[in-house]
């Protein structure tokens, strides 16, 4: 086997084009995940259990079936009641509604580590439920979950060749397709891992930036 | 259905009628009945799990009775009235209620994501709607007279546990209770930090007319304090009388043999 580093070379404006489609899938979906995830969680502790069980059920549903299987799933079963988008937003909101279900599990950690007697002396100085949330019990969750969201983020960056399933082309697409024409595989899906590695690499430099910044209450 | 209930009364500050509390099968009160007069300093002894801290948890709403019923001010604390019948309070009548009660607990939870004077201001400024100058101002006053006004801008978690619970109490404070529950506040504190805390509750309880609900096990203070002393055991008042004559000549013998075994140990 020869193997020319002059094509793993000259792959990389087709490996950035498919970086942006990958970032941005990661990016979108990720958002969606931090604040679905939230809203799961908040609804899973819901005292009324017709609020809590369904939401259970569907976070234990998405979780335990592969992601692939639910990409496929809204590609063909959006568009039959009537929702048209592009390929890349299904593929995001895809990835972020499978995440939502593992950052709300990480949130749900984050806010059942918050002491009892946070909850109690909230009530005792007489404090709304919202203002207990947002002031007192969220400030000390959230920074006990930045490490583990982080994670996560890498994750999804890493899951988003899936995403080629729905005709969505990033960085592994975009390989295959020079291969295609070029009978040549091994230089671009060897360029597309690289960029892989250096993004993944950078982002959990990032995230360990942000966790040494806000990963803590501060003392 | 005749009104089981006793009728509200302006000389009193806190009834307890027929009150019960169970947890699971544990019965931990059974149908007590107490009262508490404004400005009064009352102290509840007695062996661990025979009802004190609940009894205090019930009027800060922590809990919810099983079954009597609690006023505060002549108003029910667990029960509002809807279309002439008693039904358990919700969060809205309790919000109003609580205003006036206040509570420093024993491991103090104050809020480890604030400085010492947001702690003090957060609940004036979020509850009772003051303005975040009057709320500071409220709150340095407070912290000057536990003794803390150098440390308003510091972290909770660099004090002492004894300077952690003075700011819990000018915590409480700042809301201007008229009831005040003290559960087991110096119990968590090392023993050289106890008197610290307790002569900030003495100088509070001399020149304030909250009326305060005092579980401890601290006696010389209850005897110091305490304008009445009420011995508890298995969920029931056994004997309520002034701190001279319960902690001299206790009249009953469950009474006598705890303070025994309490002033035993302490030395």
């Amino acid at each position: 086997m020869n193997f020319e580093w002059s094509g793993v070379w000259d792959a990389m404006p087709t490996m950035l084009d498919g970086l942006l489609v990958a970032l941005t899938a990661t990016g979108i979906g990720y958002v969606i995940a931090l604040v679905l995830g939230l809203v799961f969680a908040f609804m899973r502790r819901s005292e009324s259990r017709w609020i809590s069980m369904p939401v259970g059920f569907l976070v234990e549903f998405i979780r335990s079936t592969p992601l692939l299987v639910q990409l496929f799933f809204f590609f063909y079963v959006l568009p039959l009641i009537g929702i048209s988008v592009s390929p890349l937003a299904t593929g995001a909101f895809a990835l972020g509604l499978h995440y939502a279900t593992y950052t709300s599990e990480v949130y749900r950690a984050g806010i059942d580590g918050v002491p009892q007697g946070q909850w109690e002396a909230s009530t005792a100085l007489n404090l709304s439920t919202r203002r207990t949330w947002t002031n007192v019990i969220l400030p000390q969750a959230i920074p006990r979950v930045v490490p583990a969201l982080g994670n996560y983020v890498i994750a999804m960056f890493k899951d988003t060749p899936q995403l080629l399933a729905i005709t969505v082309v990033e960085m592994l697409g975009g390989a295959i397709a020079i291969g295609s024409e070029t009978f040549r595989y091994s230089e671009p899906i060897a360029a597309a891992g690289l960029v892989y590695l250096v993004v993944a690499l950078l982002m959990a430099w990032v995230a360990r930036m942000v966790e040494r910044r806000y990963g803590q209450v501060r003392v | 259905m005749s009104e089981p209930y006793s009728s509200p009364s302006a000389d009193v500050m806190i009834q307890f009628d027929r009150v019960v509390k169970k947890f699971g099968d544990h019965v931990v009160l059974r149908e007590l009945n107490f009262s508490v007069k404004p400005g009064e300093f009352v102290t509840l002894i007695g062996p661990s799990g025979s009802g004190k801290t609940t009894i205090l948890r019930l009027l800060m709403t922590l809990e919810q009775v099983d079954g009597g019923t609690i006023q505060v001010c002549g108003d029910y604390l667990s029960h509002m009235q809807r279309g002439g019948r008693f039904v358990p309070a919700d969060e809205r009548y309790l919000r109003a209620r609580r205003k006036r009660i206040g509570m420093v607990f024993q491991q103090f939870n104050l809020f480890p994501n604030m400085n010492v004077l947001q702690n003090v201001t957060e609940a004036p400024v979020r509850s009772l709607g003051l303005s975040k100058a009057d709320a500071a101002e409220r709150a340095r006053d407070l912290l000057d007279m536990v003794g803390l006004s150098d440390k308003v801008q510091a972290h909770p978690m660099r004090l002492s546990g004894g300077q952690q619970q003075r700011v819990a109490i000018a915590r409480a404070l700042a809301m201007r209770p008229q009831v005040l529950l003290l559960d087991e506040v110096t119990s968590a504190l090392d023993p050289e930090l106890v008197a610290g805390v307790l002569s900030v509750l003495k100088e509070i309880a001399r020149t304030t007319d909250i009326t305060f609900l005092c579980v401890t096990h601290e006696m010389q203070f209850a005897r110091d304090v305490s304008d009445r002393v009420m011995m508890f055991d298995k969920g029931q008042v056994i004997e309520d009388a002034p701190p001279e004559q319960l902690f001299t000549q206790p009249a009953h013998e469950r009474t006598r043999s705890f303070l025994h075994a309490v002033i035993d140990r302490s030395g």
